[in-house]
């Protein structure tokens, strides 16, 4: 299982490290939309992983999840997307203003 | 405790002349003097305990972590400086008002006057080394302001410019300095380490630190060969040159070399830089100062070539020199701020420092010739004044150099080669200006200045003379405590008396006024001195050229990395923080550990395989981007999934939610970005991205593997028992959240909201020049979906009040209920087409006005802030630390029991916060409409106008 989880780890970030280096603005936010995944998984793991065992207390329950990371990784979400969208906007209005799409803007489209 | 106030003082109270404004100087000056003359009363109520050779200590601690606390400490060696600093302060602000013109921002001047005046006092009074080095650069600071206080002239620029260069360089060696001494000592106070010189100097970077500390002092004091921003300096207002450069800033260096005595010297190394830096400087200056033909660079290099004598005797290592060094620090403050003062009372009167202008000018002003005589007569070392005194002492200790060595012979040949230099230069002053000739070409006919004016100069002039004839009574108290702070209290028996019997030093005095005489009157008839040019590789041409080097190698290095590609940006910057993450590796090896790993099932080796597709899809299909998009889509609800199977229900939900806002708002923007990638990019180039990509995952697979196959020694625990009976609530993720880290997340919902307010100030009224949608509303709304939309909006409205409400105990909370809120009200959006967006414009114009409610997003984020920020406050206002929650249970219809804990205000602050941004984002993004035709755009499709039609 711990196998599965740190090559699909490693899986992600390759494919989101190869889209972040693109040359266009839409697959650098898929880039790094696939980071974030990766990273977040790469959080969430530092607590080891644990099946059937959710971080809600209950009576007669000895073994949880550890909520640390989840804490972490749950606001670490929601923070991903509000950059995802703010790169969004970013990109929506410099393709109007600069005529094109690519990351370096006019100037620097090769 | 007042010790503190001396130093802040004119630190605090500099705003006071600038109160009188620039008009009321008479009221600016009275003012300005209220902090010396308050922090003098100070100082001498401490001189009874300083005389009694106690020291006296106060502060406390600042920033203890770094060591740097705000203490001082006022002995004999500080209080002679603090006396030299407040006096000739108060002299320097009543000189200043009078030579000032009306033009002249008085306020201005006396306020900087005042802020370097306490910098000033802060270093000769700082305990804390580090405290001292605050101050060294505070004085550069306000004397780069104070050189440049004519700022409209550009000499005045250049030269504070290149003092602030030289003198702060010289303050970032000191502190490295001060730091390698705190790290071998263990302290940083003065009073603690100045008694660990054994330590010190048996430590291997001993020397480094000496050399810092030596490079900090000597380009304050101007030694060569950093001596060059001196005579730049004098650009500046008279009365600063006569404050900062005869008696204060310059004089902060050798300040330093004697406080540091008592640790630093007593070694070769010492000996041999401070002797030689301070024998080069005495001699070099004063040959230099006796060929300017400007009166305050002539001053300026004189006051070079006597700092070089200071140093030269702090260098020569005995006890007796330091007293001669501490007599001339004295001495030489008192006769050169008359001379500079002079200097500029000439200048007024003259409108000219040309000595090549300025001559006869006895018969004009015949009281301020007899001052400059008499202070240049002390300067020069003429017996019953007391340059001579010191001088005397100077020469004595360099006969009694004892290295074995040519330095025994040479130090006191070259020392009374420059003092024979100083009579003629001195010599030159009183000649050149009030005799040899008639002025030439003035532009008004020269007299004595107003009677307040030349106050100063004779105050410091009789001070010359007394001290000079009665040292045992005028002095020999101050020098006593003085030299006693300075050694520690080992005083060696000394005389300051006039007359020592015939011997060689009385010699050596004679014969160098003797050969300056000569020297300068054979000089003036063989060769005309009005004629010499200053010629020749100057300090000043070097140091350009250096500043200029400087900055186009910066340019050419920046260059290098950075062409204003951020693509290349990008990927230099993955490579260091690849190399950077790889070091570990290399360094300490990889291992994997040997924990008990899980098994894994079908399921998860499903999962693997869909989500390892979806990514692969992203990438393959990257150039289609609606399809790479619903890949991306894919590959998120599968995290979610992966969420699920690894017991976290909180996570998995939130994923599920942002995935849906995430690949909406994905495709809105699509509609405004071309439908397709181009595909560009050589081959060598995708390799090389290749390479990077493969490390990086190669990596982070690595990392987690390591971690996940060792144990794991986690903080958890604590809040897995102190969930239910602290925070109220079962579920721990949400406490966590909205109690023992709920600072953490208030200022995560700020950043939220943020992006949201950002979001809308970029794209707010927003045009964009893309070809006009081919707008059928009919067709751009499904029936299906509208019809649905009603119906589905009371039911995910009910399902996030219902995570909401069971957030603290089971899965759920704010954050995932704001998300589910603003899915539902984006069905909504989406199910009325683009023209259903608040707000929405076509051509420019809004379609239909807009509802109440709709609008106002910037609201629910307001509201959501503040709920949150009431409810931390809230615990503030009865007792306990921000956010501290509290909670009790109340049965509710329906609904049982429920814990309502104040955390519950704090996740609807959440809630609202995070509904507020995400719809902010959505419909900022969704009302952006499109213009008239297009600028046509490099190789790239058409926008695609089908991909967001729907939407």
């Amino acid at each position: 299982m711990e196998l599965l989880l740190a090559s699909a780890i490693g899986i992600l970030t390759t494919a989101g490290v190869w889209l972040l280096l693109r040359a266009r603005t839409f697959p650098v936010m898929l880039g790094l939309t696939l980071i974030s995944y990766a990273v977040n998984l790469f959080i969430f793991s530092m607590g080891k992983l644990a099946i059937g065992a959710p971080p809600v207390v209950r009576e007669g329950v000895e073994r949880y999840a550890d909520p640390l990371p989840q804490a972490l990784v749950l606001t670490a979400i929601v923070i991903a997307f509000g950059m995802t969208a703010l790169l969004l906007a970013l990109s929506v209005r410099m393709r109007h203003d600069s005529g094109t799409d690519h990351v370096d803007g006019d100037g620097a489209a090769r | 405790m007042n010790l503190i106030l001396i130093v802040l003082l004119p630190l605090l109270m500099a705003v006071l002349p600038r109160l009188a404004g620039p008009r009321r100087r008479r009221l600016a000056a009275v003012l300005a003097a209220c902090a010396p003359a308050l922090s003098l009363a100070l100082l001498l109520w401490h001189a009874p305990a300083v005389f009694d050779g106690s020291v006296v200590q106060a502060g406390g601690a600042w920033l203890p972590a770094i060591g740097l606390n705000l203490t001082f400490m006022l002995d004999g060696f500080g209080f002679l400086f603090a006396l030299l600093i407040l006096v000739i302060g108060l002299l320097v602000i009543l000189y200043a008002h009078y030579y000032l013109s009306p033009e002249d921002d008085a306020s201005r001047l006396l306020a900087l006057l005042l802020l370097f005046m306490g910098s000033m006092l802060g270093v000769v009074l700082a305990d804390n080394l580090l405290l001292l080095v605050v101050f060294w650069e505070c004085t550069s600071l306000s004397s780069f302001l104070l050189i440049g206080f004519w700022r409209e002239r550009s000499e005045a620029r250049q030269g504070a410019r290149m003092a602030l260069t030289v003198t702060g360089a010289g303050g970032l060696a000191l502190l490295a300095g001060v730091l390698l001494i705190g790290q071998i000592c263990g302290s940083l106070e003065l009073s603690e380490v100045l008694d660990q010189r054994e330590l010190l100097q048996s430590h291997p970077l001993f020397p480094l630190a000496l050399v810092l500390v030596l490079l900090g002092a000597f380009t304050k004091s101007a030694q060569f060969p950093f001596h060059f921003w001196l005579p730049h300096a004098m650009a500046a207002p008279t009365p600063v040159s006569a404050y900062l450069h005869s008696a204060t800033m310059v004089k902060a260096g050798v300040f330093l070399l004697a406080r540091m005595y008592p640790l630093l010297g007593g070694n070769d190394l010492w000996f041999l830089l401070v002797t030689g830096t301070g024998l080069v400087t005495l001699v070099l200056a004063a040959w230099v100062a006796l060929f300017q033909q400007d009166l305050k660079g002539l001053l300026a290099y004189s006051t070079i070539s006597h700092l070089g004598l200071i140093t030269l005797l702090f260098g020569l290592d005995t006890p007796l020199a330091v007293v001669a060094g501490v007599f001339h620090i004295i001495n030489h403050a008192t006769f050169k701020a008359s001379l500079f003062m002079a200097a500029g009372i000439i200048d007024h009167e003259t409108g000219t420092r040309d000595l090549r202008r300025l001559n006869g000018l006895a018969r004009f002003m015949p009281i301020t010739a007899t001052l400059v005589a008499v202070a240049a007569a002390a300067m020069a070392g003429v017996p019953l004044l007391n340059g001579f005194l010191s001088k005397e002492m100077m020469l004595a200790k360099t006969l009694a150099i004892d290295t074995g060595t040519w330095a025994d012979w040479l130090v006191p040949a070259m020392a009374t080669l420059a003092g024979a230099f100083a009579v003629a230069y001195s010599l030159r002053l009183v000649h050149d200006v009030f005799f040899n000739g008639e002025p030439v070409e003035l532009v008004r006919k020269p007299h004595e200045p107003p009677r307040w004016m030349r106050v100063p100069v004779e105050l410091l002039v009789v001070l010359c003379v007394l001290v000079g004839v009665f040292p045992n009574i005028v002095v020999a108290p101050l020098l006593d405590v003085a030299v006693a702070g300075v050694l520690l209290g080992n005083v060696p028996d000394y005389s300051v008396s006039l007359w020592h019997g015939f011997n060689l030093p009385l010699a050596m005095s004679a014969l160098a006024l003797l050969l300056g005489t000569l020297l300068y009157f054979g000089l003036q008839r063989g060769y005309n001195l009005h004629l010499y040019r200053d010629e020749g590789v100057s300090g000043k041409r070097l140091f350009d050229r250096l500043v200029e080097t400087s900055v186009s190698a910066a340019r050419l290095l920046t260059g290098l990395v950075q062409n204003g590609s951020l693509q290349r940006s990008l990927w230099m910057m993955l490579v260091v923080v690849l190399c950077a993450g790889a070091l570990p590796f290399f360094q300490d090896g990889y291992s994997i550990g040997d924990e008990l790993l899980l098994p894994s099932n079908a399921a998860a080796v499903a999962l693997w395989f869909a989500l390892i597709g979806a990514t692969m899809a992203t990438v393959v299909l990257h150039r289609r981007r609606l399809l790479s998009l619903l890949a991306l889509g894919a590959a998120g609800l599968l995290v979610s999934l992966a969420f699920v199977l690894f017991s976290a229900p909180d996570l998995a939900l939130t994923q599920l939610a942002v995935e849906v806002v995430t690949v909406v708002l994905l495709m809105v923007a699509l509609r405004h970005l071309p439908a397709s990638t181009p595909s560009e990019g050589s081959l060598p180039r995708h390799l090389r991205d290749a390479l990077l990509a493969l490390a990086a995952g190669a990596g982070m697979a690595a990392l987690a593997y390591a971690a996940l196959t060792r144990p794991l020694a986690s903080i958890s625990t604590y809040f897995l028992e102190h969930a239910v009976p602290k925070g109220g609530g079962s579920n721990v993720v949400n406490v966590i959240l909205v109690d023992f880290r709920g600072f953490d997340t208030l200022v995560e919902i700020l950043v939220l909201a943020v992006a949201g307010l950002v979001i809308q100030a970029l794209l707010a009224g927003f045009v964009a020049p893309g070809p006009a949608q081919a707008a059928d509303p009919q067709q751009a709304r499904p029936l299906m979906l509208r019809a649905l939309a009603r119906l589905v909006l009371p039911f995910a409205l009910a399902m996030s009040v219902y995570l909401f409400l069971r957030g603290h105990n089971q899965p759920g909370g704010g954050f995932v209920a704001g998300l589910v809120t603003a899915i539902a009200l984006l069905v909504q959006y989406m199910a009325a087409g683009r023209d259903g967006v608040p707000g929405a414009r076509r051509d420019g114009v809004p379609v239909r006005p807009m509802p109440a409610g709709e609008e106002g997003f910037d609201r629910w984020i307001a509201a959501g802030m503040f709920a949150a920020a009431v409810t931390g406050l809230g615990a503030m206002a009865i007792g306990y630390p921000f956010l501290t929650s509290s909670y009790a249970y109340f049965d509710l219809p329906l609904l049982g029991k429920v814990p309502l804990a104040s955390a519950m205000f704090f996740d609807a602050g959440v809630y609202l916060t995070v509904v507020g941004s995400a719809m902010m984002m959505l419909a900022s993004i969704g009302r952006v409409a499109s213009g008239p035709a297009p600028a046509p755009a490099r190789g790239e499709p058409p926008a695609a106008a089908t991909a967001g039609a729907s939407v």
